[in-house]
Parts: C-alpha cells; structure tokens; sequence
C-alpha cells in the first residue's frame, strides 16, 4: 500500500508569500489551517485535500503540489491524459478531438481520451452492484478528496468505498501498454502524465490508497496549460466536424455523471462536502441502506468545479450537457467485452485503504477524557462567535488547541480584554485606596 | 480516578431539521476521545434511534453523555406520551407511529430493538403521559 506521509498533502503554503489574512483558514472545511503571527500553517492530518484554500487565498500563497511540464523530460515519451473536464474549459465547438491534437501540439508525444474508460467503469460499477453483497450503500472512491474524509473522519465507511479502479488509471494502463507494445519501449520510459482540475489527483497518483504505484507519473493544473493550448488550437484551425470521443462517459465530470447509467432510483449523487458530510453521517447512523450506490463529489458543481479548472463552473457544465446530447448516445465500449473484464478482475482493486483516525486529544483515555472536558468547560468561556482573531478558525477550535497546548488563554481577544479589564480595575482600586489613606490636605488644613 | 466526561444536549420535539445533531455531536466527542470505531459505531445507531424517538413523539428531552475509560452511558430522558407496554415496544416492527412519520421512512418499529441490539446494557422506565428514560451502556473494549 502506498501510504502518503502524513506531512505530504497536495497543497503546501508559501510562507514567504503568505500575509496571514485567513481566508484559507476562514473556508477549509476540516478546519486544518491556523494562523501564527501573521503565517498560516496547515494541520496536515487534518487536512483532505479539497483545494478550497487555493481558490480564496488573495495572496495566492497556497501553492498545488501539481508539476510542471519540464518535470517530465525524464521520459523517452510522453503521454497527456486530460481530464474529461478539460474538454469543457473550450470555446462552443472546440471537439475533443481538436483538444487532443492540441496536445499533441504543445509538445506532448500523444495524448489519449480518459471518457472512453469512464464509461467501462460505470459499466463495472453496475456488474459489482449485482454480483457483490458487501454493506450498502457503496461510496464512489474517484474523488480522492472523499476517500481521504472517509479515511480520517469515517474509517468505519471505509469498506463502503467501492474497490473499483478509477477511470484515469484505467486509461493510463491502456495508453502505456498500447504505446509498449508499438513502440517497444519500456514502461519506466513512457511518462502518463494526467491534466488535472483540482490538486487531491496528485495524491491520487503519488499515494494511490489501495495499490503500490499509480499508472500515471505525475498531474499538470489544468489552469497552467490552459494557455498553450489555447494557443494550439487557433493554429489548428477549422473545427473538426465529428468526434471519435463519445458516449456517457464525457458525463463523469458533472454531478450525477457517474451514475447517470446505473439504476436511477437505488443511486445518489451528492457534491458539495456539506452535504457529503451529512450523507456520511447518515450512513454511519445506520441509515440508507436501501441505496445501492451514492456518488460523492467534494466540489459544488463536481469536478467541473474544480479549483485548478479556468472556466466557470456552470458554463462548463452546459458544455458538458451539449456533447452528451451530440455525441453522448453511442456507447464507445462494448458492453459484452467490459463484462468480460469485469470478470477478468480487470477493473478490481483488491488492496484495503488504510484508516487515518484524526489524533484523539490523548493517547491516554482517561486523559483525553480530562482534556475533552476542558475543551468544553474552556468553551462555554469564549465569546462563541468565532471571529478568527485568534488564529483557529472557531471557538471551539480555540478551545482545543488551547488544552493542546498549541495556543494560549490570552489569544482569544474578549479573554484578553476581560483580563485587561480587570486588571485595570484593581490597579485603578489599589491607586484609589491608597489615595483615600493619605488625603490631600490643603495649606489652610495644615496650618 | 479522574472524573468522567459529561455533557448534556437538548433534543426538541417534533423538530425534524434539527434532528440527528446530538449523534453527530456524541460521534466527534468519542472519536477525540480515541474511542474504538466500532463502539462509536454502536453508539452511533443507538444516539440515533434514542433521538429520533424524543424528536418523533416527545414534547422535548435530553441525552447526557457520560464516558469513563471503562464505558460509554447515554441517559436520555423525555417528556412525552410515555409507554404503556415495554415489552411490546421492545418487539421488532412494533411501532405507534402516524402515517405521515411512516411516508417519511420512520416508524418500522426498529428504534427500540435497535438500541437494545447495538448496547451493552439497556434500562427503560416510562410513567404513561409523562415521558420515558432510557439508560444506554456501551463498554469499551
């Protein structure tokens, strides 16, 4: 298994950059981020990965752990793997194929389509739903950002994620044993390197979480791109009339893509992780269980959404809708031979994702249990209206971090302040008392 | 010894927005206490049902959690219609609920034999016309 080191995540903030404005620390959902004097900092065992912190930083000191196209000139060949949601960030008209041929422009060696393998995989999702009875509802494991939530905060769901292989490594698979064989060179001399529209693929790829290694060597942000190949597809010239890029896969990067081929009324599809919170909560409640299969998104719009993407979302959206309807009804697969593999254990991943518990607040219970109580004791203390001021993103929080031992009673500003208050008052006390022992005679009084 | 944890949660009757949020708060307190999954698992179902029964029929209630290093022990009172037969609301697909809390997919007559099932230990004290009690133990370990 490839466990990521706990301190890798996919985002990494520059110091140098940041100015301590907590805006990433004001919107990350697992509250992973604090500010000390003027830097933020990230809690990375806290942290999954959602990307949120890169779109509101107005210092643009988050950095994605992406690469850059230079990384990669350590392979003999190279081959781009666009996400599917590339194909939407295009003018009306732009053709997968065109975006693919761009690519091939811009100086990669090839370029290969991942929607054709998102469509075998929505097949193999259906075949594990009638053949498999392990505990429903099953979890969509494609949004590394859910598998990471699920892998910290719910790892009694884990054996909910569906061990199906996702549709990026499945293409790179078929793109690397395609190119080995026609061109007789070796797998470690052919880079696969994915066009990515958020930062969690990267951990995807570097730490798959159920396998040793990734088919792909590396992602490209696909806002970092972008520019080139714009720039490629003015020279092309002409749009191409038909595509050989179809079926419902070009589908998977809008909400309700991945299931919209599976039996409707036993399948969710959920995004935004608010709600993908609550639905977890649910599950681990017990409830749901009449649900086959729920498709989890940790962005709003889904993958269209994501943060490293240069379209907005919803036009995007409308663009993935129009080619479903030009090109979406012929199946690009053959649904006899993914069967096949299906039962091959071609799309099967057999590895366990590991558990990642969040920290209890004490190795030791009846530590944890003391700590815990002053963490609420110290709460109903603070003003509850969770300014920030402090550095932690809630009072709650605040209360935490101070029984931790990572933050002090005098960060909290009313604390401060009642303190301040009142140390002020005795002094004005000790000044007035004092004052009253020795009063003020007048010259007349002494004479 | 040190003291055991407490901490009390108001559930409202008939308040279906609000309902569940108890649960979910017992859930994170027990998983920063480092609290064994499966427990939290069973406490989990458990604080759910215990909820969803207060929110379904009571006027309003109370869950008190209490945890030791040794066990987990919800106290969940409510003031409400009561139960006239313990023993018939502890039998599975027993349930007194409307028609409308059954369209909204409750009431199959699980809740109590449900948190019988996922606890340790269960006692049940009810005065009809004036509310129920429940004492939930999950040892941990």
């Amino acid at each position: 298994m490839a466990t990521a080191p706990e301190e890798f995540r996919s985002i990494r903030i520059d110091k140098e950059q940041c100015a301590g404005r907590m805006a990433c620390m004001r919107v990350c959902p697992t509250e992973a981020i604090r500010v000390r004097d003027r830097r933020a900092f990230l809690l990375p065992d806290k942290c999954i990965d959602c990307g949120e912190c890169v779109r509101v930083c107005p210092n643009h000191a988050i950095v994605p752990q992406t690469s850059s196209f230079r990384d990669f000139s350590r392979f003999k060949y190279t081959i781009a793997l666009p996400s599917p949601v590339f194909y939407s960030q295009f003018g009306r008209g732009v053709l997968p194929a065109s975006i693919l041929k761009a690519l091939k422009k811009v100086g990669f060696d090839d370029s290969y389509d991942v929607a054709c393998a998102s469509e075998s995989v929505s097949i193999a999702i259906q075949e594990f739903l009638d053949s498999n009875d392990s505990p429903r509802p099953l979890i969509s494991p494609f949004c590394p950002t859910i598998v990471r939530l699920v892998q910290i905060r719910y790892p009694n769901l884990l054996d909910h994620l569906i061990p199906i292989e996702s549709p990026m490594e499945i293409a790179a698979r078929e793109a690397k044993h395609v190119k080995m064989r026609e061109l007789g060179l070796k797998e470690h001399e052919i880079g696969v390197i994915y066009l990515t529209p958020c930062p969690a693929k990267t951990i995807a790829i570097r730490y798959p979480p159920r396998k040793k290694h990734s088919f792909l060597d590396g992602a490209i942000a696909i806002s970092e791109i972008y520019p080139t190949v714009v720039q490629a597809l003015s020279q092309i010239g002409g749009l191409n009339g038909n595509s050989s890029i179809r079926g419902l896969g070009l589908g998977w990067p809008m909400v309700g893509g991945q299931v919209s081929s599976l039996k409707a009324e036993e399948c969710l599809a959920i995004a935004g992780l608010a709600d993908v919170i609550r639905i977890l909560e649910d599950i681990e409640n017990g409830k749901l269980k009449d649900i086959q299969y729920i498709e989890c998104n940790s962005c709003p719009t889904a993958c269209v959404g994501g943060s490293l993407t240069v379209e907005n979302p919803y036009i995007a959206r409308g663009r993935v809708l129009r080619m479903i309807e030009q090109f979406g009804s012929k199946p690009c697969q053959d649904l006899e031979k993914i069967r096949r593999l299906y039962r091959r254990k071609f799309f099967s991943l057999p590895g366990k994702i590991p558990a990642h518990p969040v920290q209890p607040l004490d190795q030791d219970v009846s530590m944890a249990i003391q700590k815990l109580q002053g963490k609420h004791d110290l709460y109903e203390k603070l003003p509850k209206i969770d300014c920030g001021a402090c550095g932690s993103p809630t009072c709650l929080t605040f209360a935490e971090d101070v029984v931790k031992g990572s933050a002090a009673l005098e960060d909290c500003v009313f604390l401060a302040m009642r303190k301040f208050a009142s140390m002020s008052s005795s002094l004005l006390e000790t000044v007035e008392s004092h004052s009253r022992k020795v009063p003020y005679q007048t010259d007349f009084e002494k004479s | 010894m040190g003291k055991p944890f407490s901490h009390s949660f108001i559930v409202e009757g008939r308040n279906f927005v609000q309902a569940g949020t108890a649960s979910t708060k017992i859930k994170t307190m027990l998983k920063e206490l480092g609290i064994d999954g499966g427990v939290v698992r069973r406490v989990a179902i458990a604080t759910y049902e215990a909820e969803m029964n207060i929110v379904m029929y009571a006027n309003s209630g109370t869950v008190v959690l209490e945890v030791t290093p040794e066990v987990v022990r919800l106290n969940v009172n409510d003031r409400g219609p009561g139960i006239s037969d313990i023993d018939l609301a502890m039998q599975e697909g027993y349930s007194t609920a409307t028609p409308e809390m059954r369209e909204m997919g409750f009431g199959a007559g699980m809740g109590l034999p449900n948190i019988k099932k996922n606890a340790d230990d269960l006692r049940i004290k009810s005065t009809v016309g004036e509310g129920t009690n429940l004492e939930i133990t999950f040892r941990i370990n």
